[in-house]
């Protein structure tokens, strides 16, 4: 598969004044211990609309404590986190609670399914606290699953699933309602290769559709159907491709920065 | 590449009534074992409370009703203190037909006189012949009555019949035992009229009591006509007068009983009225109502806790579904709220299976008893909402602390 998206569905050139939908600027994250732990170390990153991006990297690396980070679960220590062009910090709480209803999908590392609900109602939960109108919310969230394949399943419980299932689950959970910005945290970690496989192709919809996407995977078939890769160790960003420091990149959308 | 922050409206996540109605049945619906669990103590308390309470006014009405029935409806009639016993008084001022006169007063169920009759201490028996060897004599008290009597103190009749006026005007040897005089006398039956002796004199028997709702000295009295007791037994007067009125007449009847008795002197007379029925069943009640409700709150507090260490408990347990909340666009104040409302709704649900348990135990009491349950009617109303605010005060600690936890550690306890 290409790395580059049909031309049709590429996003409208992005200039000085279109706001990137992530850009992180010398964000820091630590943890208080002895010694405190600096799970993320001045990072900085810039993901623009539409983007698919993959987060690779060992095991403690940070990668879960970004992820957080961009899905607003979480403060930056230090720096400044620019979402949609908004200084998130300035942000309160119940305001950081509504951007997350709205515009934020999340599949994370252990599912979170609630097991004493069927998978309908798990996925209808995402639209629980999302303003707006909640007459055909059973309808979409039948679509969301129909849409990763467990339209039979509607009525199951978790605890009757399989991992793939569970984790199919999750997606539909974090895809219903289209928000702008969908983070995964090992979408395929528990997955054999044929199920993993259904789920980037999902993905592969999703951006086609002109989802951002962030991925944390240490598997290379989800990071190489993605755009742009980040590479991260011991809580240290790089961008493949782009020498250490603030250079240009071979990314696509990097390359139409100024 | 920094944009200043735009100023455009972020939106706002909601939680809409309906699904925090939803939220909490489910929550309350999944695990049906442990919400019962749960909610125990606080069923029991209320359960408590209601049945105390019930009870309580219950008991209460039963004593105030008995008390009406017979203390209100009641008037006695006696001569003036100073004039002493009937022998040595100047002035006699209860006339023989006190029961007749005051029969006709408008008010007055029923009247007669009763008069402690000295017989100087002869025995009674009921063989004509005196058996040395067992013991056939026996000391009982003798009572004269007017017929009207018998209505006065509501008597009921084991067997036989009562006097009328002939008896008493002329003066009849005729008696009516009270049940433990006959049998003391081992008198049974009266068909054939059986003779007992007071000293020598025979009398004959023509009814046995069965029980009087008042004036219990009957029921161990020889009882003979006035007529007899003034004419063989020296009796000069009736000694107290006895008077059913209709209830509320009391108060009435008393001022025109000592008029129609005494008319010249009708202050002389000792007219003795019910007491207020409102201040004794106010008093019951409050003695009941102060010990049981201690015991109703003691049992309330327990509930109460029991529901906010579930609930704490609970908060912890699913403090991964808590993060899930919070990334799904959950604020604070939705997470504190839905667990306050599990925890008010769960007490509200106690507090109704609460009061219905309490509603239950009083009518069984009230059945094994042979009362009529009375329960205040705000009862079964107040209750559910006790239960509720028992519930909310429950809830607040645990939901305080839901809220306070952050996103990220929720999710890293795992779901
Ligand atoms: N709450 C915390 N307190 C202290 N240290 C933490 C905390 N959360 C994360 N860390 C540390 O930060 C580092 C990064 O953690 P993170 O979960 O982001 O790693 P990761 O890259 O997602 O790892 P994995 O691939 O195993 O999921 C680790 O060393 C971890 O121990
Ligand atoms: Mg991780």
């Amino acid at each position: 598969m290409s790395l580059v998206p049909p031309a049709i569905d590429l996003p409208p050139p992005l200039s000085e004044t279109t706001p990137a939908v992530v850009d992180l600027v010398n964000v820091t994250r630590s943890f208080p211990g002895t010694p405190p732990v600096e799970a993320l170390k001045s990072a900085n990153l810039r993901i623009d609309k539409g983007d698919y991006v993959a987060i690779v990297g060992p095991s403690g690396s940070g990668k879960s404590t970004l992820l957080h980070l961009l899905g607003l679960l979480d403060y930056p220590t230090s720096g400044t986190y620019y979402l949609d062009g908004i200084d998130t910090g300035s942000l309160s709480e119940p305001e950081r609670a509504g951007v997350r209803s709205v515009g934020i999908g999340f599949v994370f590392q252990s599912f979170h399914l609630l097991n004493h609900r069927s998978t309908l109602e798990n996925v209808m939960l995402a639209e629980v606290y999302r303003p707006g109108d909640s007459s055909k919310r059973k309808e979409r969230a039948t679509a969301a699953l129909v849409q990763v394949g467990l339209g039979h399943r509607i009525e199951a419980f978790p605890t009757t699933l399989s991992g793939g299932e569970k984790q199919r689950v999750a997606v539909a959970r974090a895809l219903v309602g289209e928000p702008s910005l969908l983070l995964a945290d090992e979408p395929t970690g528990n997955l054999d290769s044929v199920t993993s496989a259904q789920i980037l192709d999902m993905f592969d919809d999703l951006h086609r559709l002109g989802i951002t996407l962030a991925v944390i995977t240490h598997d290379d078939d989800v990071s190489e159907r993605a755009e742009r890769r980040i590479y991260i160790r011991d809580g240290v960003l790089t961008e493949e491709g782009e020498e250490v420091g603030e250079s240009q990149t071979d990314s696509i959308w990097a390359a139409e920065e100024s | 590449m920094n944009q200043p922050a735009r100023v455009r409206d972020i939106p706002r996540s909601v939680l809409s009534v309906r699904d925090l109605l939803n939220e909490a049945t489910i929550a309350l619906t999944a695990r049906p074992a442990r919400t019962i669990m749960t909610a125990l103590g606080t069923v029991l308390g209320v359960a408590a409370l209601v049945a105390t309470l019930g009870l309580a006014k219950t008991a209460g009405s039963q004593i105030v009703s008995r008390f009406d029935e017979l203390e209100a409806t009641q008037v006695t009639v006696k001569p003036p203190r100073d004039r002493g016993n009937s022998r040595n008084r100047t002035v006699n001022v209860i006339p023989w037909d006190s029961g007749d006169r005051l029969e006709r007063l408008n008010g007055v169920v029923a009247a007669g006189t009763k008069s402690d009759v000295d017989v100087n201490g002869a025995l009674a028996r009921s063989v004509p012949v005196v058996d040395p060897l067992g013991q056939t004599e026996f000391q009982i008290p003798v009572i004269a009555v007017s017929p009207g009597l018998f209505d006065a103190v509501r008597a009921q009749m084991a067997t036989g019949r009562t006097f009328d006026e002939g008896h008493d005007k002329r003066g009849d040897a005729v008696a009516i035992l009270g049940p433990g005089a006959a049998r003391r006398l081992n008198v049974t039956r009266v068909d054939n009229s059986p003779a007992i002796f007071i000293g020598e004199e025979p009398l004959a028997v023509i009814g046995i009591l069965h029980d009087v709702a008042r004036q219990s000295d009957l029921l161990n009295a020889i009882i003979v006509p006035n007529g007899y007791a003034a004419e063989r037994m020296g009796l000069i007067a009736p000694s107290e007068v006895h008077i059913e009125v209709d209830v509320g007449a009391a108060e009435l009847i008393g001022t025109q009983a000592a008029i129609a008795l005494a008319p010249n002197q009708p202050d002389q007379l000792r007219v003795s009225l019910p007491p207020s029925p409102a201040g004794v069943r106010s008093s019951v009640e409050n003695d009941v109502n102060a010990l049981f409700l201690i015991l109703g709150g003691v049992s309330l507090l327990v509930g109460a806790i029991g529901i906010a260490n579930v609930t704490l408990v609970s908060v912890m347990e699913r403090t991964g579904e808590i993060g899930l909340r919070r990334a799904l666009g959950a604020s604070r104040r939705h997470i504190a709220t839905q667990f306050l409302f599990e925890s008010a709704a769960l007490g509200a649900l106690a507090g109704l299976l609460g009061t219905s348990l309490g509603i239950l135990t009083v009518v069984a009491v009230s059945v094994t008893r042979d009362w009529s349950p009375v329960l205040d009617s705000w009862l079964p109303l107040a209750a559910p909402i006790l239960g509720a605010v028992i519930g909310l005060l429950a809830g607040t600690y645990p939901a305080w602390k839901a809220s306070a936890t952050e996103p990220i550690a929720a999710l890293r306890s795992g779901a």
